[in-house]
């Protein structure tokens, strides 16, 4: 636990504060993750090995990681796009689209889901000009790659957008003066000062995708095999009343999720963005 | 190293941190067109589809009993999740920012820890504590006490997603401000309760809002966690979000959508909002900004 030896000050309510904090986080957190924990030490090391190495969980796992990781690498490219456009360049209506760059953080996901499974349904605004072209979105992989896609992008605009902003446009000029050309410039200049906030966008959103299901549940169709990710089968497991079998599921994921929070931890100390400069 | 080519004609400075305009044009458009089609067009569908059986039928949706007993039941939810996210928000972001302890760094992870976590795993915690083969199941059989499948069950697993939006929006923002003003307070007498809510408090408001703000969408809109602890009881444990689900796979798409608009509303409105703080909070912030940038 938490060693308490803080340094001196006269400001007061460290021992308030701290108690607090460490009242509900037990409380809301210890308590429940040990649940978990618990209730997975009841398995048969034999039995989670059977549960996690059945082919329709591995399938799951495969298409969860295969989903995130392209909606993830969309996100990137285009978020970065994003973020340059946001910051660099003025056009009408510049406040309503960076505004509108949260809206994943701010609609609910199941309204997500709905909504893009009807754009993208084959009488659907968007759906009606790929159904000709024999483009199905709707309960394939490629559906759920846009809905990860969507929920995704303001982790990569808003970890690079900050960064763009800080940007010391005397290097570039350096750089142009120099001899550069401008993609020379973007390249060996703007690309690796801003690469390691990319690389914690893509993490974050990564990260992200891999637990979503409000807005995938919707547009997969949830097909074993095909659609099924892994959220949805641990909720499909629940419903079965499975709980050993959804629990095992859920560890796995768990553990895959403290790495990636890990990893996420020192890309951030990595980038300094976490900590206001 | 190689050799660099020094251009006989010196670029003009202007043009040399920017693209050409063709090259701007494209981007732009590109960029433009893809929020236009990933968020701009969903969100339009949302309203377009909920108006799609006339305007009586979205008055039924919206008036439906049903309906409103889960707006009664996401308005709770979420009340109870912004009042003790807030007090855990003000008294984590204190500790974090105004001291320093071994540890600090963990706790500062621990609190970002549902961020990262499935929302269905969210709400599989609370299932194996609480329900009726979970760790405390019988003993709260015994005391006919229900937490899942039954409105506790609901409020814990939304406090749960949505308690580090305030602590994290608040950790940052006090770091920066330091401990000098609060300091100064002390020495010159005032109570602990005096220097939080004349010093501190009206430092951190905007802050403070925006957490609130970003608490209470997420609380509204939280479908994973809860649905995994909710049962599915119509007029009970049904949220908005939940509520949403299930006029759907019943194939009355409508009224699902025109009860999606409501949270939709509250998501635009939530945005404005946010930029509205966000442009207060840079226009108080302006100054030292200019001078630790330039």
């Amino acid at each position: 636990m938490l060693l308490v030896q803080k340094r001196h000050s006269v400001l007061p309510g460290f021992g308030l504060s701290l108690g607090y904090t460490v009242f509900y986080l037990t409380l809301l957190l210890f308590i429940p993750l040990g649940a978990l924990f618990l209730k997975t030490s009841t398995l048969s090391w034999n039995a989670f090995w059977v549960t996690v190495t059945d082919p329709r969980v591995v399938a799951a796992y495969q298409l969860s990681f295969t989903t995130a990781f392209v909606a993830a690498s969309i996100n990137a490219v285009f978020g970065l796009l994003v973020a340059w456009v946001l910051v660099r360049y003025t056009f009408p209506g510049k406040k309503v689209f960076d505004a509108a760059v949260d809206l994943p953080f701010a609609l609910p996901t199941a309204v997500a889901g709905i909504s893009l499974t009807a754009v993208l349904a084959p009488n659907g605004w968007i759906g009606q000009f790929l159904d000709p072209l024999g483009i199905k979105t709707v309960f394939t992989p490629l559906g759920i790659i846009i809905a990860l896609t969507f929920i995704g992008l303001p982790f990569v605009v808003r970890t690079v957008q900050p960064v763009l902003e800080d940007l010391d446009k005397d290097v570039e000029e350096a750089a142009a003066s120099l001899g550069a050309s401008r993609w020379a410039t973007f390249r060996r200049v703007i690309l690796p000062a801003i690469f390691p906030s990319l690389l914690t966008g893509f993490a974050l959103s990564f990260a992200r995708a891999l637990g979503e299901y409000g807005s995938i549940v919707f547009i997969s169709g949830n097909m074993p095999f095909k659609t099924e990710v892994v959220p949805l089968l641990i909720m499909t497991k629940l419903e079965q009343y499975d709980y050993t079998g959804a629990t095992a599921i859920a560890i796995v994921m768990l553990v895959f999720s403290f790495l990636l929070l890990f990893l996420i931890n020192i890309l951030q100390r990595w980038s300094g963005t976490r900590t206001v400069r | 190293m190689t050799p660099i080519d020094i251009p006989t004609s010196r670029p003009k400075t202007p043009d040399a941190v920017t693209e050409p305009p063709v090259v701007r044009y494209l981007l732009t458009g590109v960029a433009l067109s893809f929020l236009g089609l990933f968020l701009l067009l969903p969100l339009a569908a949302v309203f377009v589809e909920a108006f799609s059986g006339g305007i009586g039928v979205y008055l039924d949706a919206i008036r439906n009993p049903d309906t409103l007993a889960a707006v009664r039941l996401t308005l709770v939810a979420a009340g109870v999740s912004i009042v003790l996210n807030t007090i855990f928000g003000i008294g984590a972001a204190w500790l974090i920012a105004k001291f320093d302890f071994p540890g600090k760094s963990l706790l500062i992870t621990l609190i970002d820890l549902p961020f990262t976590v499935s929302p269905v795993i969210s709400g599989l915690i609370f299932v194996l504590l609480f329900g009726a083969q979970g760790l405390l199941g019988p003993w709260l059989s015994d005391a006919g006490i229900r937490i899942v499948f039954a409105v506790p069950g609901i409020v814990l697993a939304t406090v749960f997603v949505t308690f580090p939006f305030v602590a994290r929006e608040l950790i940052p923002l006090m770091q920066e401000q330091g401990t000098d003003e609060e300091e100064a307070a002390v020495v010159l007498g005032a109570g602990p309760w005096k220097t939080f809510w004349r010093v501190t408090l009206p430092n951190i408001k905007w802050g403070l809002l925006y957490g609130v703000i970003l608490c209470n969408a997420r609380a509204m809109g939280e479908f994973g966690a809860v649905s995994v602890v909710s049962g599915h009881i119509r007029g009970v444990t049904n949220t908005l979000p939940l509520h949403i689900e299930i006029l759907y796979n019943e194939y009355n798409f409508a009224a699902s959508f025109a009860v999606a608009s409501l949270l939709t509303l509250l998501a635009v409105a939530t945005l404005v909002v946010k930029s509205l703080v966000e442009r207060s909070a840079a226009r108080r912030l302006t100054p030292v900004t200019q001078n630790t940038t330039s």
